[in-house]
């Protein structure tokens, strides 16, 4: 820490450039608020990459057969999407942005606790992100493999899936670093008086995100290595023909990636747990049960990865206690959403445009977890495995639920980053607009999921033409809701009207220090006397 | 250790804590309900419980977001936070997820037990078509089922893994190379049914089509007796015929064009690169090197082609292994 920081007068973290200037000034920067916005800017351009592949996609499969690409190319989109989308985009999107600017500052500290080691895991998030987009102009062409990479194809293929394991492994370290980071972050830094239980609920999902990250991470990067070795050196660890078995390999994967669904979701709920109480003016209902029920997920769901795999032949002792655990792991998420929608109650509630998307949040979020149940349920899960019914759900989940929270949170934090704020009825518009064209989108899908459509599929037959159209004019109605976002934050950041320190009037700590934040936070580290959302102090 | 453990855990062949009942014909599931209803009804119970919670949730939500909007209501009331009311909402949904829980359970369970007079078939995958192997040795591209008998399929890949999925019957399995899974289907009308392959596997994933054919029990009979046309016929199919029906052109072109293996156009006499035993050398194709890329495809692969093609010993005869090449020598 800088202590010759000036008492009076604290700049904005943009005038304090530190020992470089330009550019430099941000890619070698070790303040956790330009590596957000580094993070921001990084996540943003993967997001709008993977859009543009998903769009492709949607319009390839507005018609059977061969519509604008050839079946390889299909494979390599579906592919290259999947992977930019959940290593690039949902999985470090949210904690690695809006995590880095705000953790800090909602805990009253001055940085992470190590803020070399937070700049290291941008770096080696950008680096494996040429990584994957290399793979585009190697030699064999772009994997084709989905982004779950199964065995044995995916060691038979003669595409670049090495190269693309070896990005997943490299940001993988990038995740948990930042876990690493954060934990330490929280154990050690909170501001004086700042009890676990006074703790913001972003914080919490944060803390509770970060565990899994550094715990699970590690099982990828050594599943990935293995796939590398075996492509590379034909070592039998997953091939049949030598050997090896790939069953096992889904096990290893799922171990990683089940829980890699609650790094996605748990901060998202964080943001909506943020949300909501400041635009009813209350304090969020049932604290305590939020940060229980957060825990509970992020525990629980080590335990529930075998449901990817009930049609793999697993043992009917396996798909029992697989589909139990699963079921009882909603519990807590519908916990949540109760303890929501209670905030509103007698609350004085504005519709600005972060309310806006966290309600869309809990309908989307509510549809996503609730076909998560027809998963869950073996007998269900027989026919709709593997079936669109799956990519609509994961979407719903995704997309609907982390994507849109992620809007959110960046249209509630946008004025305290960037000291300015957009066209907030332009903002509400493309909600609506957004909201519309996802649901045009995705839940066609649905149907054609339950009436036996694969997914992964270049071609289909005839009957599953309608909706599948419906299905790509959505994609379309989504896309124009997110450009009229993107333009409208971009033209917010630079030519908004300035905002004030407090737009929204929210209670936690980084509403109380000035608009953009001083590059060292706060003058002096606040002493924490109440809960997060305790109200009654300022109504003067 | 501890994976092989979770593996030992999880590994289907590992029968143990579970009793597996083989039921016969008339103590069957079946008997009770067909297969598809019982998938069907285990899905209609989450979508009706869910449905139920997703209007409650959706109609509060907005019901709160007009109802309090800061223009009526500017002043906001904090209120009490009941404990009985988050003990309620904690436990109703325990209760329901476990029902589900057991619906979906039960309704599996006849999914994996199959009645022990139920007719065997072996379902053979490969990229990207199916075959399916009768207990008197007769191959179909298609899956012929007698009507109201239980069909036992026995599922074997050549390759890599690929998913038996009949829509229709609300079934499917995966294909797993190396191991053997099962499921069993009990057609209850006479009609033909989709069957697509569930798991990704390549560029022709979703041309992996075939259909069951449920026909009435003398039809089939009829037909499971019947001499193979391949027999038949070997003499008089040639050339594209034969190279069609083993799906060789699945992967290969005749017009030049690189699919996923080597194109056949001017294949004979062409000299090319080789990867054999890790090792590159270059070959001439001549009638030694094609008879040995059908029967061993693993032993020569063409440099930079995926070692992905299944051996056809089993599948092609003398006789035709000659047909193709014959036709393969004219094609320039
Ligand atoms: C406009 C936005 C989007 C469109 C049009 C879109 C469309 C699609 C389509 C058409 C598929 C392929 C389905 C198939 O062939 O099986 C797909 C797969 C997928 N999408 Fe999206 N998507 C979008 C946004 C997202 C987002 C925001 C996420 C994650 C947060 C996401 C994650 C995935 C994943 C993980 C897959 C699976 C890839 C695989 O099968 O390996 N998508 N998407």
């Amino acid at each position: 820490m800088n202590s010759g920081q000036p008492a009076e007068a604290p700049q904005s973290f943009y005038y304090n450039t530190g020992k470089y200037r330009g550019v430099l000034s941000w890619v070698l920067s070790t303040d956790h608020k330009r590596i957000g916005i580094l993070y921001l800017l990084s996540v943003g351009a993967f997001f709008l990459t993977g859009v543009t592949l998903g769009l492709l996609m949607r319009l390839e499969l507005i018609a059977p057969g061969k519509t604008v690409v050839n079946a390889s190319t299909y494979d390599s989109l579906f592919t290259l999407h999947g992977i930019i989308m959940i290593f690039f985009f949902i999985i470090p999107g949210i904690p690695a942005s809006l995590g880095n600017f705000f953790l800090p500052l909602m805990i009253g500290a001055r940085d992470v606790a190590f803020p070399r080691l937070n700049l290291l895991s941008w770096w080696f998030y950008i680096v494996a992100g040429f990584l994957a987009l290399a793979t585009v102009v190697m030699p064999g062409g772009p994997p084709d493999v989905g982004w779950t990479f199964y065995p044995p194809y995916s060691i038979r293929t003669t595409t670049s899936v090495s190269l693309a394991a070896f990005a997943a492994f490299v940001v993988g370290f990038s995740s948990i670093l930042t876990g690493l980071n954060f934990i330490t972050t929280i154990h050690r830094l909170r501001a004086p008086g700042m009890g676990w239980l006074r703790m913001p609920l972003f914080p919490w999902a944060l803390y509770a995100t970060s565990w899994v990250q550094v715990l699970a991470t590690p099982v990828l990067a050594i599943t990935v290595l293995l796939l590398i070795l075996e492509r590379s050196f034909g070592v039998g660890f997953f091939d049949p023909v030598k050997g090896g078995d790939p069953l096992m390999f889904q096990h290893l994967f799922w171990i990683y990636s089940h829980p890699a669904v609650y790094i996605m979701i748990l901060p998202a709920m964080g943001i909506i747990s943020e949300v909501i109480p400041v635009f009813s003016r209350k304090a969020v209902f049932g604290y305590k049960a939020i940060v229980i029920s957060t825990m509970a997920i992020g525990v629980v769901g080590y335990l529930v990865w075998g449901h990817h795999m009930f049609t793999t032949g697993m043992s009917e002792e396996a798909q029992l206690v697989f589909s139990l655990i699963t079921f009882i792991v909603a519990v807590p998420s519908g916990i949540k959403v109760f303890n929501w929608v209670s905030t509103m109650y007698r609350g004085s509630i504005v519709m600005a445009p972060p309310m806006l998307f966290s309600l869309a949040f809990i309908f989307l979020f509510s549809i996503g977890g609730l076909t998560g149940l027809v998963n869950a349920s073996v007998a269900a899960n027989v026919h709709i495995h593997d079936t669109y019914f799956i990519v609509a759900h994961f979407h719903y989940v995704m997309f609907g639920g982390t994507g849109f929270a992620f809007f959110a949170g960046l249209h509630y934090w946008f004025p305290k980053m960037f000291g300015r704020i957009y066209n907030v009825r332009a903002a509400l518009i493309a909600c609506v607009v957004m909201f519309i064209g996802f649901n045009l989108l995705y839940f066609p899908l649905f149907i054609l999921g339950w009436n036996g459509m694969p997914r992964r599929y270049y071609d289909y037959l005839p009957l599953y033409q309608p909706l599948n159209v419906l299905s790509t004019i959505g994609s379309w109605v989504l896309a124009a809701g997110i450009l009229v976002v993107v333009i409208n934050l971009v033209r917010g950041a630079f030519r908004g009207d300035p905002a004030g320190s407090n737009p929204w009037d929210g209670t936690t700590l980084e509403w109380q220090v000035p608009t953009p934040p001083p590059a060292e936070n706060f003058d002096v580290i606040p002493e924490i006397t109440h809960g997060p959302y305790h109200r009654e102090g300022k109504a003067q | 250790m501890g994976l092989s453990l979770i593996h030992k855990l999880t590994d289907g062949h590992s029968r143990g804590l579970l009793p597996r009942a083989h039921l016969d014909d008339k103590g069957s599931y079946s008997a009770v309900k067909n297969l598809p209803e019982l998938v069907n009804d285990a899905f209609s119970l989450v979508i009706v419980i869910s449905l139920v919670l997703l209007v409650l949730v959706t109609f509060f939500t907005v019901f709160f977001a007009v109802k309090y909007r800061r223009k009526k209501n500017p002043v906001p009331h904090e209120v009490k936070e009941p404990l009985i009311l988050e003990i309620t909402w904690t436990v109703i949904p325990t209760i329901l997820v476990l029902i589900m829980f057991w619906a979906g359970w039960v309704n599996f369970v006849p999914l994996r037990r199959i009645p022990e007079n139920a007719m065997p078939v072996k379902v053979n995958a490969r990229m990207w078509s199916w075959q399916f192997e009768y207990e008197n040795g007769r191959t179909s591209p298609t899956l012929n089922v007698p009507l109201g008998r239980p069909v036992k399929l026995l599922l074997h890949s050549s390759d890599v893994i690929h998913s038996f999925y009949i829509p229709e019957f609300r079934i499917k399995e995966d294909v797993v190379p190396g191991m053997e899974n099962f499921l069993w289907i009990n057609a209850d009308r006479e009609g033909e049914f989709d069957i697509f392959c569930a798991e990704y596997c390549g560029r022709g994933h979703s041309g992996m089509i075939s259909k069951v054919v449920v026909m009435s029990s003398g039809a089939f009979h009829e037909w499971y007796e019947k001499k193979e046309e391949k027999h038949a016929a070997a003499g008089e199919l040639s050339g594209p015929a034969l190279m069609e029906k083993h799906g060789c052109l699945d992967c290969h072109s005749i017009d030049g064009s690189a699919l996923v293996g080597p194109t056949f156009k001017g294949l004979f006499g062409r000299s090319q690169i080789v990867v054999t035993g890790g090792r590159e050398m270059s070959m001439i194709a001549d009638e030694a090197y094609i008879r040995k890329s059908i029967l061993h495809p693993s032993d020569e692969v063409v440099k930079g082609y995926p070692d992905i093609m299944p051996s056809f010993e089993e599948d092609m005869n003398e006789e035709e292994i000659s047909a193709v090449i014959g036709y393969l020598k004219g094609l320039k």
